[in-house]
């Protein structure tokens, strides 16, 4: 759906370095006008920094920034048609909420009146109205985000910044603000682009999401893509669970692969739709996410595939269960997520059990 | 029984610090010139008599001047100097602030005599200047102590925000940095005036002779019958100081209720 729009902000081979530190090690990225495009790796992986080199807070070592067809080298944060919502909200403390909203109209040349609608406009939009008189400090947390979305978005910027927008807020707010964040980028159209380091929240908000480690893009996908297909371990471990189990490629050709994993035997699988990743050394490894293998009960039927296995752990999480089992013939216990019905009994540790499973759920890292 | 040892200390010490400076008002108002017990009977003549010395009044002139100066540079200086340290790594950024911050260890004497010796062997004839010169130097390291506490507890992105919402850097530090730092600037300004009037060594030795508060305090305790005369002014100074520090913690106290941050604690 996204892929006939314009694109905002381009990427090509960008490098940065922190003295000797190689924070960015050549991105390669197009994101495009109106996404909700989030960044997400784990802690120090260089989103933050990217994102900066959007804003222009940090200057690149090598490569070319691309904002609206413009090479943006050189151009300072203030001239840039982009604005952030830093993750502490950056609040002026000594100004009142819509002294803090109204900061970046001051060399607009619209009337006061018409600056002051806007304002209460921008508050209005982000939920509210009616404390533009208060004193910004005495907001709660949840308060100075939407004070700091609305200071940002009434400038109407090409771009919107926001990095870790939601970290502070604890979990009933944020899922709360992660919905009115999917509508407000729906109602004003505007390129979102998020950092993140909870998955969730990534895969909850947006229509792609760049998957970083150490400096570089390891997939960028839609959420559904990177969950069903992710293109190494790393990625599918990071977003979500997966098991794992070491696999022989049999033979290739047509489109179908035929392999053989360990506890769960020989397959065909699709190439196009099942294969990924570059030829590893170690071997090739197949993966299933935990919700695709069920445990099957006394005399229930497979939908496909079964192999035995032993329970070794169970996790009892009141609507799901999660059961730890080891498929014979395997050495590593595989997660299989089980949602609780009524009247089905919850293992115990040490039960012998069926598994059934779909090779069409499978992956296969080369 | 416990004794209450610290206690006793603490009131002790109390009272060593502050007893003189009861005794300060009490023989300013005593009708004795002899600064002694028993008291001899109420008077305002010694007050009467600072309020007509001509020569007090030009020190007092003097010593504003020169302090209000000093503390303006000083407070100015130290936030240039506080600001660099705090944002911006330079090479020899470090060393560079503790050749700023040496004066406060560095014996006053020291400071002065230099000065002295180069101002003379250039040519500069002594005066008003060349005190304000000397304090600016010995206050400047206070300032930059408590300014760079200042612009350490301000948040970084708060400028960035600034920036990123079309300030460009001037309007970034009067729009958002100064207002900010505001309370530090006005206690970086009270204690270098503070500093600056009451400052001997250097007012001695770079002075022309023209009378300032400190070295004519001096000057008169050498006689004598003027000793009530500095008793009252004493007392005139020490108000004064009580209600400027009163005024100063008022605005360091409402700057704080303002931005709504953490009291990290005045001076009183
Ligand atoms: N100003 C800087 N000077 C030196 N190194 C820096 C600087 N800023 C970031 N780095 C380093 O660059 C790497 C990437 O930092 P960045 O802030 O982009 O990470 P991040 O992905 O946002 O992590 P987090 O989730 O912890 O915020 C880190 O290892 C960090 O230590
Ligand atoms: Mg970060």
């Amino acid at each position: 759906m996204s892929s006939e729009k314009p694109t905002m902000i381009e990427f090509k081979d960008v490098h940065k370095y922190y003295g000797d530190y190689h924070a960015l090690r050549g991105i390669n990225a197009t994101i495009k006008a109106g996404e909700f495009f989030s960044l997400l790796g784990p802690s120090g992986c260089g989103k933050t920094t990217l994102l900066r080199t959007i804003a222009g807070f940090e200057g690149i070592s090598s490569g070319v920034v691309l904002i609206d067809g413009k090479d943006v080298a050189g151009i300072r944060p203030n001239h840039r048609p982009t604005n952030m919502v830093f993750q502490s909200y950056a609040i002026f403390p000594h100004l009142t909420v819509e002294q803090n909203v109204g900061f970046g109209l001051r060399k607009d040349p619209r009337s006061k009146e018409d600056k002051a609608r806007a304002v209460d406009e921008a508050l209005a939009m982000v939920g509210l109205a009616g404390y533009g008189k208060r004193a910004a400090h005495a907001l709660s947390g949840g308060q100075r985000q939407r004070v700091a979305l609305a200071r940002a978005l009434i400038l109407k910027p090409k771009v919107l910044l926001l990095d870790e927008p939601l970290s502070a807020l604890d979990k009933k707010l944020r899922e709360n603000m992660q919905v009115e964040l999917i509508k407000l980028q729906r109602q004003v159209g505007i390129t979102f682009i998020l950092v993140t380091h909870d998955q969730e929240e990534a895969l909850v908000m947006s229509d792609r999401i760049a998957v970083m480690f150490e400096g570089q893009i390891a997939q960028l996908d839609s959420p559904e893509a990177l969950y069903r297909l992710p293109k190494t371990r790393a990625v599918a471990n990071f977003i979500g669970t997966m098991n794992f189990l070491p696999a022989k490629i049999l033979s290739e050709a047509g489109g179908i692969a035929e392999i053989e994993a360990a506890g769960l035997g020989r397959m065909a699988l699709n190439v196009e739709k099942q294969v990924t990743g570059a030829v590893s050394p170690g071997g090739a490894t197949v993966g299933f996410r935990p919700e695709t293998a069920t445990l099957l009960f006394d005399t229930q039927e497979a939908t496909d595939r079964e192999s035995m296995a032993t329970v070794e752990e169970v996790v009892y999480y009141g609507d799901m269960t999660y059961y730890d089992v080891k498929l014979d013939g395997t050495a590593e216990p595989m997660r299989v997520s089980m949602r609780n019905v009524f009247g089905r009994p919850v293992l115990d540790i040490g039960t012998r059990t069926r598994v059934g499973w779909s090779p069409g759920a499978l992956v296969l890292f080369r | 029984m416990k004794i209450p040892t610290l206690r006793i200390y603490t009131i002790a010490y109390l009272i060593f610090l502050y007893t003189p400076i009861v005794i300060l008002p009490i023989f300013a108002f005593n009708n004795s010139t002899a600064v002694a017990f028993p008291l001899q009977g109420f008077t305002t003549e010694w007050f009467y008599n600072i309020a007509h010395d001509d020569v007090l009044f030009r020190a007092l002139q003097n010593s504003l001047i020169v302090s209000s100066i000093s503390s303006v540079l000083s407070a100015t200086l130290g936030t240039f100097a506080a600001r660099a340290s705090t944002r911006y790594k330079f090479p020899g950024s470090g060393p560079l602030m503790g050749l700023i911050m040496l004066p406060m260890v560095l014996p006053d004497m020291i400071t002065a005599m230099a000065l002295l010796v180069v101002l003379l062997s250039i040519g500069i004839k002594l005066s008003l200047v060349t005190i304000i010169l000397g304090h600016v130097l010995i206050c400047t390291p206070f300032s930059v102590a408590i300014l760079t506490s200042a612009f350490q507890s301000l948040d970084k992105s708060l400028e960035e925000a600034a920036c990123d919402l079309g300030e460009g850097p001037v309007s970034t530090f009067m729009l958002v940095i100064l207002p900010l730092v505001m309370p530090g600037i006005i206690s970086a300004l009270l204690i270098s005036f503070t500093i600056s009037l009451d400052e001997f060594i250097v007012t001695n030795f770079l002075g022309s002779g023209e009378p300032l508060l400190s070295t004519f305090i001096y000057g008169q305790l050498r006689f004598p019958k003027y000793v009530p005369n500095i008793m009252a002014l004493g007392t005139v100074l020490v108000g004064v100081s009580i209600i400027l520090l009163t005024l100063a913690e008022f605005f360091r106290r409402r700057g704080i209720a303002k931005t709504g941050s953490k009291d990290t604690g005045g001076f009183l």
